[in-house]
């Protein structure tokens, strides 16, 4: 990754002072793994550039960066594109190369610091994962430059496997340099939105200083805050409101993440399937699939509900339920309601049987289709609880939806989103044969031709 | 005076304190088979006197008891049991794990019981408790039979104690491990004479006439091989010559060439003999009739015989069981109410159904037992295996067949029913309703007690696996979410350790460890294979989809299966998947591979490319990212740098060496991913390189060598040289200097001109070391696709020292571990075992992959 600074200021040479760097000299930081290498390709009073270069060590990079394995892939840590692309390993080395620039002092020219200069800036190469071109252009043109962007394909050989999230970028602008610096220093992080250490409050300490004076009032604060910090929401939200404050904007202007507590289609879902099992008159409820637990808690504040039980395949999403529930602290009668456990749909489990109610909310979209005869069973015949709530996308929604529009599903482990009319043969068919009433219900706002987005069946055993 | 005790029961010592229970206990049974209430006091409170402790300590004494009665073990109770109350609570124990209660009374005089407890000095209640408890022993003995004590011994002197020479264990009635056939079992009979005449005669019995006398009634039956009749019972009842059928089986009985168990008519038949009033019900009164033309002595005979019959025989080393209803595990070869009662007439859930017949539970399918268990009672149309169980009543007094289960060889021989003699009240299930065996609808559901939580799996090749709950936990989720249909997973590929590191300075991994590595270990002759860089694929292929049926209990899901190394679909769309199963199979007949091999399916091990076909998302997200990342970024740091050369400032040269080894390692990283991709548009731009024939109907080919799996492939390969790959190989011989470098030469030629390495084997498919078993495989990877794994910059000098320092240990244990759970689940598939069991070994495969490795090993 290199990044090179070019003024062309009257008297260019003075970046060397500026940025507290002798021109003719090689010189190098250490960095957690690797060193940045300072230096300048060129150097004279017409024209001058700086060269920042970040020298990754590979084997190195290996250490301490095991979140990096991705999902499905465990080499993800040993190969991957730290080395050559920016990432927050830019900001670090700036702040490491060129802390005073950035703060704005200047021993020898004080007066240089408050000088706007032109200044070509070139980045080899920039990553800019869910955005692109589109995105640093949003990040970078509010703030004055000139953009010239060249987008990298895959694989020259495969050009088949299209473009890639790498570009190499120019930025023109006159401007202070601390100014350039501290935007470098928060956009090609936000852009990369990844981090190579692990993000804490302290990050939104360092994103206000270094976005003072600029970030509060640039269109795009929300996203460069979220992108910045790597999507966790409960940092973005922390660090807008202080960003707010500090600009001292009026609440009701506040982000729509974090005020407007808009009512998503699956709280309508959730609520409705509160309901319904309240009004069956159920006891005892398992909801199969219950993930982080959403529904078992709205389900332990209710007192008819003598016995919650939760069932996950996912260990870990049984964990953040037990978490979200405060499991370690709850009291001991309050315990004794709920169970949770891990298990699989497909296969016979007796812990399942005699509950009065079973909602399985969203799981069957995530069974292959041919995996469905063994959950039928599972529930209908092992089971076999008195009532059970199906719910499952409504795919003749899906055109609705402007990235589903030229088809696709609106979740990547989905395996169907079935119409209207496949869910309900199928409802009828399972409950014909292990003998249960069926009845329907649109989840959300009906449409007049797709229906709602999401669709339920109540299964009634007996006839 | 001599005390015998059935080998397995609960002895109870029942006497005073001082009467000498413990000495005696002590004196004639094993350390571990007493139970001391005094003992468990002292556990719970640290006093043996103490009264209080007395619940506690029995709870104690309890526990300790169920579970030793539970693993089958004898026990001996020391405690004073001279209440009934106490009593009772041990006797129902003992009722509960089906075994009996025997009772041993040291009735002693008061005199001598309180002298032995003065001289104690650990004792110190007086001659008032002594005197309490006489009281209650003198009242007990007369009641100990009814209390339902099988054997009561009553010692009442010192002499007659001192004369006890020791106790002897005598065998349950059941007990007939040391009889291993062959036998042939055969189902009920109810009266059809002719037809069991006829199938002893297709069994190959000769019957020979003799003198009549009330042994052999004329007949002598004999077998060529001395094989050994057994009858589930029901001989009589409902058919027409119940008592021929009795007088041939009580002659086969006598003579030795039967072993017979009563069946719920043989019971009741007897209890009409005996004169107690019995409905003549169910066929009985049709007995009764013909019955009447015999003599006395026969029917005393046949009560006689009948009461000496034993409710079940637990045999060859209690590897099969016969019962007339079956027997759970928990009461095989033992001896109880319950027992009796369960092999006559099986389990009921005391529903009455729509025949106004009891509705039966069927134990079979819960049964989790290594004894084989072969029943009657309920007819069915044909004996099918479930569970290592198998019914073999097919109706023959309705009309269906008599039919033996030959033993061990497990062949089923019927004969048709002559004629049907009596109509069954509730027809005979219709099996044509459902396509599937019963074992095979059985297996439809797994159960989750068989994934989850700790498990031990028993293998063929390295013993008891231990697969640890956070291990399950993983897999259980990848199972259920990812994998198909758990019925085509007889078989998962185990992780492949690399050979131990290179010492030579440029190579991180080379041929001469991989060859050394056997070669140390004693191997003589060896096999390198070429590596194949695609992605791993497990192929079943059958030769029509009723194979896939009958043998795989899967329908429509096409002729077979392609799947990856964790169980997933291979192709996401399965219309490609049936074109390209289908011209494997095509492949297959036309080698005549189903004729050869004997079979109508197949499982493959192959490795199945393109790469980019399968790993199309990580080639784009990881390595393409990667490698155009890196070309663009490290093209500019390389004008940039030459640029600043000129301008002589000290260091640049270096750090302009640096990236541009940088910038060439880039280079060769990405023509080495590009290496193994190809545009796929159709079935044809596949290629299949298969390297192992896994199994067939009957048969796992681990017995074969290397070689032969390469040359039956090759015969395969052949008949479709567009799909199919063939794998290039070398047989070495270790102790070879020539043999060992020709092989070193293949390999650097090979991997210099783009292929990933070898793989080397043992040339047999299983060999063992002085440390066991060997690693079935080691890979040696070329240096230029080791870039894929380690990083473009891996074979930088500073970079590849640091990366010699691997461990392999890990790797390499659970290879090993993978391979013998893989291999047994194939065993147990080709051995028809239930589902559960082939699966619990797929599982574990799955559950040790969630093991951390270093994935780059």
């Amino acid at each position: 990754m290199i990044l090179t600074i070019t003024t062309t200021h009257k008297n260019a040479s003075d970046l060397g002072y500026l940025l507290h760097k002798h021109p003719d000299k090689l010189q190098s930081v250490d960095l957690s793994i690797g060193k940045a290498h300072i230096f300048y390709p060129e150097s004279s009073p017409e024209r001058t550039t700086v060269a920042l270069l970040l020298d990754i060590d590979p084997i190195d990079m290996v250490r301490g960066s095991k979140h990096l394995s991705g999902k499905g892939f465990s080499l993800a840590q040993y190969v991957n594109d730290r080395p050559y692309a920016s990432s927050s390993f830019l900001s670090v080395a700036l702040s490491k190369a060129f802390s005073t620039a950035m703060n704005g002092t200047c021993a020898k020219k004080p007066e240089l610091v408050d000088v706007e200069m032109p200044f070509e800036v070139k980045i080899s190469v920039v990553s800019a994962p869910r955005g692109g071109e589109f995105l640093i252009r949003k990040l970078f043109e509010p703030l004055g430059y000139e953009l010239d962007i060249e987008r990298h394909i895959l694989d020259t050989k495969f050009q088949e496997w299209g473009e890639s999230k790498y570009f190499t970028v120019e930025l023109k602008n006159s401007i202070k340099l601390k100014e350039l610096l501290s935007h470098l220093y928060v956009l090609i992080p936000a852009l990369a939105n990844d981090k190579h250490y692990f993000v804490s409050q302290d990050e939104i300490n360092k994103l206000l200083a270094k976005g003072k004076g600029w970030l509060e009032n640039h269109p795009e604060k929300e996203q460069i805050t979220s992108r910045y910090l790597v999507n966790l929401k409960s940092l973005s939200r922390i660090a807008l409101d202080r960003l707010n404050e500090e600009n001292d904007i009026q609440p009701t202007e506040l982000s729509s993440v974090h005020k407007e507590k808009r009512k998503t289609l699956h709280d309508v879902r959730l609520n409705m399937v509160l309901t319904k099992l309240k009004e069956s008159g159920a006891k005892t409820v398992v909801d199969l699939g219950c993930g982080e637990g959403k529904l078992i808690r709205k389900l332990l504040k209710e007192k008819q509900f003598e016995r919650i039980t939760g069932m996950d395949i996912s260990y870990s999403e049984l964990t953040k339920c037990k978490k979200r529930l405060h499991w370690d602290e709850m009291a001991p009668r309050q315990k004794e309601r709920i169970e949770l456990f891990q298990g699989a749909l497909t296969y016979r489990d007796k812990r399942l049987e005699g509950y009065d109610a079973a909602a399985i909310v969203e799981v069957i979209e995530h069974l292959d289709e041919n995996r469905l005869q063994s959950f039928e069973r599972v529930v209908f015949e092992c089971a076999s609880p008195k009532l059970v709530i199906v719910t499952t996308p409504n795919g003749e929604y899906n055109i609705k939806y402007e990235q589903l529009m030229d088809g696709g599903m609106r979740h990547t482990d989905h395996r169907f989103e079935w119409t209207r009319n496949e869910f309900e043969n199928w409802s009828n068919q399972v409950g014909e044969k292990h003998n249960y009433q069926v009845q329907f219900f649109p989840i959300g706002e009906v449409d007049e031709n797709v229906g709602a987005p999401s669709q339920m069946a109540i299964f009634t055993y007996g006839n | 005076m001599e005390i015998k005790v059935p080998e397995l029961s609960l002895v109870l010592l029942i006497g005073a304190s001082g009467s000498g229970k413990s000495t005696f206990a002590k004196m004639h049974f094993g350390e571990y088979e007493v139970v001391s209430s005094d003992h468990c006091r002292g556990i719970v409170s640290n006093d043996i006197n103490s009264q209080a402790a007395t619940s506690d300590a029995f709870d104690v004494l309890k526990y300790m008891i169920s579970k030793r009665l539970k693993n089958g073990l004898l026990t001996v109770v020391d405690a004073t049991n001279v209440q009934a109350s106490s009593r009772k609570g041990l006797i129902n124990l003992a009722k509960e794990f089906h075994t009996l209660p025997v009772a041993i009374v040291l009735d002693l005089p008061e005199r001598v019981c309180i002298d032995r407890n003065d001289k104690r000095e650990d004792r110190n209640f007086g001659g008032n408790v002594i005197r309490q408890q006489k009281y209650h022993l003198k009242r007990s003995i007369k009641k100990l039979k009814r209390e339902g004590f099988r054997k009561i011994y009553i010692l009442k002197t010192e002499e007659e104690v001192n004369q006890i020479k020791g106790v002897v264990r005598e065998k349950l009635y059941s007990n007939k491990m040391d009889l291993h056939g062959p036998f042939d079992i055969i189902g009920d009979i109810h009266g059809c004479y002719d037809e069991f005449v006829e199938l002893l005669d297709k069994l190959n019995y000769s019957i020979e006439q003799v003198d009549y006398d009330s042994n052999h009634y004329g007949m002598r039956v004999t077998h060529p091989e001395h094989r050994q009749v057994i009858l589930v019972g029901d001989l009589v009842d409902r058919g027409p010559k119940s008592p021929e059928v009795l007088k041939l089986v009580m002659s086969m009985v006598h003579s030795g060439t039967a072993l017979c168990v009563p069946g719920n008519h043989d019971m009741k038949l007897q209890k009409k003999l005996n004169g107690k009033n019995v409905q003549l019900k169910h066929g009985l009164a049709e007995t009764v009739e013909q019955l009447e033309k015999e003599t006395q002595t026969f029917k005393d005979e046949v009560k006689e015989f009948l009461y000496s019959l034993t409710s079940h025989l637990v045999l060859n080393h209690g590897k099969l069981v016969v019962a007339h209803a079956g027997l759970k595990e928990e009461m095989q070869g033992r001896a109880s109410g319950a027992v009796r009662s369960f092999c006559l007439y099986g389990e009921t859930t005391g529903e009455i159904d729509e025949f106004g017949l009891p509705v039966r539970y069927n134990w079979a399918t819960e049964y989790r037992g290594e004894a084989k268990v072969v029943y009657g009672h309920t007819p069915v149309p044909m004996a099918e295996w479930l569970n290592k169980t198998i019914d073999v009543d097919t109706g023959c007094v309705f009309g269906g067949k008599l039919t033996a289960l030959r033993y061990p060889e497990e062949e089923l021989v019927s004969v048709e029913a002559k004629e049907v003699y009596c109509v069954p009240t509730k027809p005979l299930e219709d099996s044509s309703l459902s396509n599937l065996s019963f074992q095979q609808e059985h297996d439809d559901l797994l159960n989750i007690d068989d994934v989850i939580g700790k498990r031990i799996v028993q293998t063929r090749l390295r013993n008891n696996l231990t697969i640890r709950e956070e291990n399950s936990i993983a897999a259980l989720e990848v199972m259920s979410r990812f994998a198909i249909n758990p019925k085509w997973l007889i078989y998962l590929p185990p992780t492949m350790s690399p050979c131990a590191t290179s010492d030579l300075p440029n190579y991180l991994e080379h041929p001469q460890q991989a060859i050394h590595f056997y070669k140390k270990r004693g191997v003589k002759k060896i096999i390198c294979e070429e590596k194949h860089m695609g992605s791993r694929a497990v192929l079943i292929v059958c030769k029509n989809e009723e194979t896939v049926r009958n043998r795989f209990g899967i329908e429509q899901e096409g002729v077979g299966v392609c799947y990856t190394r964790t169980g997933r679909n291979f192709f996401n769309d399965s219309m490609l998947e049936n074109q390209f199963l289908n011209r494997v199979c095509d492949a297959l007949t036309q080698s005549n591979f189903w004729e050869r091999f004997k079979t109508d399916w197949v499982c493959l091990d192959t490795e199945l490319m393109p790469w980019s076909a399968k790993a199309q998302a990580l080639l784009k997200d990881q390595y393409a990212a990667v490698g155009t990342s890196a070309k663009h970024s490290l093209s500019d740091v390389e004008s940039t740098l030459l640029k600043t050369q000129k301008r002589n400032i000290d260091g640049i040269d270096e750090l302009l060496e640096k990236f541009q080894y940088k910038k060439q390692a880039t280079e060769k990283f990405i023509h080495s991913y590009q290496n193994y991709c190809w545009e796929v548009n159709g079935i044809e731009d596949y290629k299949v390189a298969p390297f192992h024939i896994l199994a067939t109907e009957g048969n796992v080919y681990v017995d074969k060598s290397h070689e032969w799996h390469m040359e039956e492939i090759q015969k395969i390969c052949k008949s479709d040289a567009e799909i199919f790959t063939m794998t290039n190989f070398k047989i070495v011989d270790t102790n070879e200097e020539s043999s060992i470098n020709e092989a070193i030469d293949w390999w650097t030629q090979m991997t210099e001109s783009g292929g990933e390495g070898m793989v080397v084997k043992p040339f047999d498919f299983i060999s063992y070391g002085k440390e066991g078993l060997l690693q079935p495989a080691v890979k040696c990877r070329g240096s230029e696709y080791l870039r894929i794994i380690y990083g473009a910059e891996y074979d930088r000098i500073e970079n590849l020292e640091r990366l010699k320092n691997r461990g392999l240990s890990r790797k390499r244990s659970l290879a090993l571990r993978e391979f013998a759970l893989g291999i047994e689940g194939l065993e147990r598939f080709v051995r028809k075992e239930p589902l559960r069991r082939v699966h619990e070994s797929i599982f574990g495969v799955l559950a040790l992959e969630s093991e951390e490795v270093d994935p780059r090993l």
